[in-house]
């Protein structure tokens, strides 16, 4: 399995004048079991080409191919996780998760199941029949990753996801995710506006540039994981990507 | 301080019977009103009303009794109601889900819209003549713009990341339609329902005093009016109000049984 981003803009238009260009000839290729955050100063973009990824819209030029496939619309290949959860709060936390096993036809037995091995995977199965709104931000959270890996996609993308949770909730998040990652070996892409998140998290940081957003510069990061947030290469790392979003800034 | 004094009150059970307070009043100055009148054809006194209530069985005027008469009401608006929700949830949520439809059909919502179900009155006899369906006919139309307005809000207020994560797990339209986008316009639907019905019980008891009726408690508080049997007018009414009371009493149960995520989703 390989993710293509080939050359992808999008531009919105406007009621007059020249409309937005959002994205200009964004390339990047992912191959299969790795993890890419997407960097950026607020407004660059990262969240529209997640959605591009996603089939959720359509870019202005280029496109987006898995395993040479173009991408047209939503599909099951690509799952996708948002910052709100956006779970759906009628449905009891398993059935949830079942979810798109159901829209699938997926008998209700297997997709139970199914389901009860995803919310083992992320540490809630004792809330099974619980209600999302009865969890908290991080635990809904740790729902909608599960939903998103039982229908067993090819790539995940998560837009922002630990983005409205608490410092502390969040990064026993990170290192959840990083577990779960590691047992599941899932293509990951994953948008932030934390670098400290990306450093932590990545293979390789895609840092974009303010709009319209073009790819500025792709770190690897070598070091292993478990990462020490404060070891000396992190922070080399995190002093040169702040340093060219710092740079890219306008200033003030 | 509040609770000590909250559970001093319940003990001498004040608190929990103040909602009688008024109620018992009114009761008590109808009854003083009533016998200082002294005019059982301006104002029947509480014996003689209850005593209609207390024969809910018996035949009155020969028209039949309080339940057979509340039965066919009962009957004639769930008959219209049904039919107006019918109509309404499946134009409210097409709207809803498809703009361009819905600026297509709005002009015309709009103009029928301030139109009461009453002034269709004429019309509805001269289309379907006296009887049942000119009454369902009126009944649909008082429930028709609660429910599909109602529709129509609960289904623009859906989340978009709801239908959104929908569609990259993989649901078709129909998926989305039946699973994400009606669940998730329910309560609000609900909330039309209720409204809608409130609405049609109304248009009902006025429908049934359209000329040719012979039964439904509408009928039955004109025809006691020709006899000036003032005390089966109010028993009517009481009839009419606790009913429409307690139907709405049950949908809002349901409504705080099954719709409670809605206050509690943040």
């Amino acid at each position: 399995m390989k993710l293509e981003v080939d050359r992808v803009s999008k531009r919105y238009p406007a009621d007059h004048g020249e409309g937005v260009e959002a994205l200009r000839e964004i390339s990047l290729e992912v191959p299969e079991g790795e993890f890419v955050c997407i960097l950026g100063p607020s407004g660059c973009g990262k969240t529209t080409l997640l959605r591009i990824i996603a089939g959720l819209e359509a870019p202005t030029a280029g496109e987006v191919r898995v395993d040479g496939v173009p991408v047209t619309g939503p599909t099951p290949r690509l799952g996708m996780i948002f910052q709100d959860y956006s779970l759906y709060p009628w449905r009891r936390v398993i059935e949830n998760v079942a979810f798109g096993l159901e829209l699938a036809g997926t008998g209700k037995a297997e997709r139970l199941e199914r389901a009860r091995e995803y919310l083992d995977l992320v540490g809630l199965s004792a809330f099974a029949d619980a209600f999302p709104y009865e969890l908290s931000g991080g635990m809904r959270q740790r729902v909608a990753v599960a939903r998103a890996l039982a229908t067993d996609p090819a790539v995940v993308l998560m837009d922002e996801p630990f983005g409205a949770l608490d410092a502390q909730t969040r990064n026993a998040m990170q290192l959840e995710l990083l577990e779960i990652w590691a047992r599941t070996r899932k293509t990951v892409l994953f948008v932030t506006h934390s670098v400290d998140e990306a450093v932590f998290l990545a293979d390789r940081i895609v840092v974009l540039s303010a709009r319209p957003g073009t790819v500025r510069e792709v770190i690897e990061v070598c070091d292993p994981r478990p990462r020490d947030r404060t070891c000396e290469a992190c922070a080399t790392i995190r002093r040169h990507v702040l340093g060219l979003i710092n740079e890219d800034r306008p200033a003030d | 301080m509040e609770r000590t004094g909250q559970g001093l009150r319940n003990r001498i059970g004040i608190g929990s019977l103040r909602w009688a307070v008024l109620p018992v009043l009114f009761l008590v100055a109808w009854e003083i009103a009533a016998i200082a009148i002294d005019n059982p054809f301006i104002l029947p006194t509480l014996e003689s009303v209850a005593g209609v209530l207390a024969s809910p069985f018996t035949s009155i005027l020969g028209t039949g009794s309080l339940v057979e008469n509340a039965a066919v009401s009962l009957q004639r608006v769930m008959l219209g109601f049904i039919a107006g929700a019918l109509v309404a949830i499946p134009l409210g949520i097409a709207m809803g889900r498809w703009q361009r439809f819905a600026e297509l059909v709005d002009p015309l919502i709009q103009i029928f819209r301030p139109i009461p179900p009453l002034a269709w009155v004429p019309l509805a006899l001269a289309w379907f003549r006296i009887g049942l369906a000119s009454m369902v006919f009126i009944i649909a139309l008082g429930a028709f713009f609660p429910v599909l307005l109602n529709t129509l809000d609960g289904v623009r207020s859906v989340k978009r990341t709801w239908v959104e994560a929908a569609m990259t797990l993989g649901a078709t339209e129909r998926q989305l339609l039946a699973r994400v986008i009606l669940p998730g316009a329910l309560p609000t639907i609900w909330t039309g329902l209720r409204v809608g019905f409130g609405i049609a019980w109304m248009c009902l008891v006025a429908a049934e005093m359209m000329p040719g009726t012979n039964a439904g408690l509408g009928y039955l508080i004109l025809y006691a009016y020709n006899f000036s049997q003032v005390q089966v007018i109010i028993a009517g009414m009481i009839v009419i109000g606790i009913i429409g009371l307690g139907i709405d009493v049950a949908l809002r149960q349901v409504e705080e049984r099954r719709f409670r995520w809605r206050e509690l989703e943040r």
